[in-house]
C-alpha cells in the first residue's frame, strides 16, 4: 500500500487509517462532524496528497489540453485554474479534474483512483510536441479550507494571499518551502487553500507542523476523507465514481458549464453534442431525505411504482441537520420540487428534488 | 478500548448483558469506534415480538455508514431504548449503557454457550 509523506502525523494525531485509492489514508480524527464543523467555523486541514499531477509541457500543449478536456483552455492564462473534465471518444468522463495554467506548460490534477487510467489516456492521446511528466508521486498536497485558513497560512509565506483570486494561484514560498498556492478546495468554502510541495517526508512534515502551530489560535483541526465527502456535498460538489463515470457524459452530470461544446472539437465532443440534441436521458438532481435514514449511493430511486434512477451520492448534512443526496434520474422527473422514493434497504424514504448547492 | 469482562460478544460486534434472565443488548465500543459519529438508530424489532437468534432487530445510521445488529440471543423482547432515537450519540459515547438497544427475556439460555466472552472477544478485535 502507498502512503503520502504526513502517514506518521496522521497516526500521531489519532487518525483511523483506512485504504483509499492505494493508499493509507485518514477517514477521520476526531470524529467526522466534529471535523465538518471545524472547517465551516474556523480552518481544517486535509492531507490531499494522494491526488494526482500531470505536468503537459511541448509548444503543442494548449492544443493538446483543449482538445483533452471539456471546458476551454483558451480563456486561462497564467495564474489561472479551471475546474474540467475529460471524456472517452462516446462521451462517458474519464475524470473531472483541475488545469493550472503555468506560464510554459499546464499542469493538471487528477483524482487519486483514477491516475493509471488517466495518464494512459492522455498517453494515447499525444499529439506534436507534446511531453507528459506523471509527477503524482512526487508532490505532497494540503488543503487549508474554512474561514480562518488565509489567517492561518499568511504566517508562513510572504505572498500576499488576499491577492490571490478564487481558481487562480502563485507560485511562492511556505516556510521556505517552494509551493504551489492555490485559492481552491473541495469544501464549498470561499476562503480555501491548496499546497502543493514537494513530497519530501521532511519538507512535508516542516509545512504540516507550521500550519498547525500557526493555526492554533483558530484552533485548527486535520480532518479525514469522511468530512471531505460530507463537506464537498453540501455544496454539491461532484464526486467521480459516485455522481459521474466512464458511462455519464458531463451534461448528464449537471456539468455543462465545464462543456463548451462551442470551443471547437475535443474528445467525447461529437457524442455529448448527439446526446444534448436528442434531449439528455438523465440528469444528476439534488434531494433532501424526509427520514432519519441515510441514502446512500446505488440505492434505486422511485416515482410511484416506477424506478426513475438511483442515489450518486448521499450522507448527513451536519449543518442542515438533514440527509442530503444527489441522484441520476430520468429527465422527465428531475423537476424541483417533485417528491421521490428512495429504497433502503426494502424501506421506502420519501425524498424532494431541491436545487443545489445544498448550502449557499 | 472497553470490553467489559461479564458479558458475552458476537464476530458481529454485538454484546449481550445477562441478568435474571434478561438479556441487554447493544453493540460493542469497538463496534462504535469503527462505525464514527452515529447519528440514527432504528429499531425494528418491537416489545413483545418473539425473535430468534442472529434476527435483525435494528440498523445503526453512522455518518459514513449504515450497520444492522443482529440478536446474539432468541427469546421475547421486553425493553426498547426507544430514548436513543433522538439521541443516538450515546452509542458512541456509553455503548455499555445508556446506548442499549433492546431487552430480550432468553429462551434459550444454552446459546450463551456459543458466544464470545471477554478474552475471545479481545482477540478477535486485537485488543
Amino acid at each position: 500500500m502507498k502512503k503520502t509523506a504526513f502517514l506518521d502525523l496522521h497516526k500521531k494525531y489519532g487518525a483511523k487509517i483506512v485504504e483509499f485509492a492505494g493508499y493509507e489514508m485518514p477517514v477521520q480524527y476526531e470524529g467526522i462532524i466534529a471535523e465538518h464543523k471545524a472547517v465551516r467555523e474556523s480552518v481544517g486541514v486535509f492531507d490531499v496528497s494522494h491526488m494526482g499531477e500531470v505536468e503537459v509541457h511541448g509548444k503543442d500543449a494548449f492544443a493538446y489540453v483543449q482538445k483533452l478536456t471539456t471546458n476551454d483552455v483558451s480563456v486561462l492564462s497564467k495564474g489561472k485554474i479551471q475546474y474540467s473534465s475529460m471524456c472517452y471518444k462516446d462521451g462517458g468522463m474519464v475524470d473531472d479534474l483541475l488545469v493550472y495554467h503555468c506560464g510554459d506548460y499546464y499542469l493538471l490534477v487528477i483524482n487519486a483512483a483514477n491516475v493509471d487510467k488517466d495518464f494512459k489516456w492522455m498517453q494515447e492521446n499525444v499529439f506534436g510536441d507534446v511531453v507528459l511528466k506523471n509527477i503524482s508521486d512526487n508532490i505532497s498536497q494540503l488543503a487549508i479550507q474554512g474561514p480562518n485558513s488565509q489567517k492561518t497560512l499568511q504566517k508562513l509565506t510572504d505572498t500576499d494571499l488576499s491577492k490571490i483570486e478564487y481558481y487562480n494561484f502563485e507560485f511562492g514560498k511556505m516556510v521556505g518551502i517552494d509551493a504551489i498556492i492555490s485559492h481552491t478546495g473541495y469544501t464549498g468554502e470561499k476562503v480555501c487553500f491548496e499546497i502543493y510541495i514537494d513530497s519530501d517526508v521532511a519538507k512535508s512534515e516542516k509545512l504540516w507542523n507550521a500550519i498547525f502551530e500557526a493555526g492554533a489560535e483558530f484552533n485548527i483541526k486535520p480532518i479525514g476523507l469522511g468530512a471531505r465527502d460530507t463537506l464537498r456535498l453540501e455544496y454539491a460538489f461532484r464526486l467521480y465514481g459516485n455522481d459521474m463515470d466512464e458511462k455519464t457524459n458531463p451534461l448528464e452530470a449537471g456539468l455543462a458549464w465545464i462543456t463548451k461544446l462551442d470551443k471547437g472539437d475535443f474528445n467525447g465532443r461529437d457524442a455529448i453534442l448527439k446526446c444534448k440534441e436528442e434531449g439528455l436521458k438523465r440528469k444528476l438532481i439534488g434531494f433532501i431525505v424526509d427520514d432519519k435514514m441515510v441514502a446512500r449511493h446505488g440505492q434505486d430511486v422511485y416515482s410511484g411504482d416506477k424506478k426513475i434512477g438511483f442515489v450518486a451520492s448521499g450522507a448527513p448534512s451536519p449543518m442542515l441537520g438533514k440527509n442530503i443526496g444527489t441522484a441520476s434520474v430520468e429527465t422527465a422527473f428531475a423537476k424541483t420540487g417533485n417528491e421521490i422514493e428512495i429504497d433502503v434497504r426494502g424501506k421506502r424514504l420519501k425524498a424532494k428534488i431541491v436545487k443545489t448547492p445544498f448550502l449557499s | 478500548m472497553n470490553i467489559p469482562e461479564n458479558l458475552f460478544y458476537t464476530k458481529d460486534h454485538e454484546y449481550v448483558k445477562v441478568e435474571n434472565g434478561v438479556g441487554i443488548i447493544g453493540i460493542t465500543d469497538y463496534a462504535q469506534g469503527e462505525l464514527g459519529d452515529i447519528i440514527y438508530v432504528d429499531i425494528t424489532g418491537e416489545a413483545g415480538s418473539d425473535v430468534n437468534q442472529h434476527d435483525s432487530v435494528g440498523s445503526i445510521e453512522a455518518v459514513k455508514t449504515v450497520s444492522e445488529v443482529f440478536t446474539p440471543v432468541s427469546g421475547k423482547i421486553i425493553g426498547v431504548n426507544s430514548g436513543i432515537n433522538d439521541n443516538a450519540s450515546v452509542l458512541n459515547s456509553d455503548p455499555y449503557g445508556e446506548g442499549w438497544i433492546v431487552k430480550i427475556e432468553l429462551s434459550n439460555t444454552e446459546e450463551l454457550n456459543g458466544l464470545l466472552d471477554a478474552k475471545a472477544y479481545k482477540e478477535l478485535v486485537g485488543a
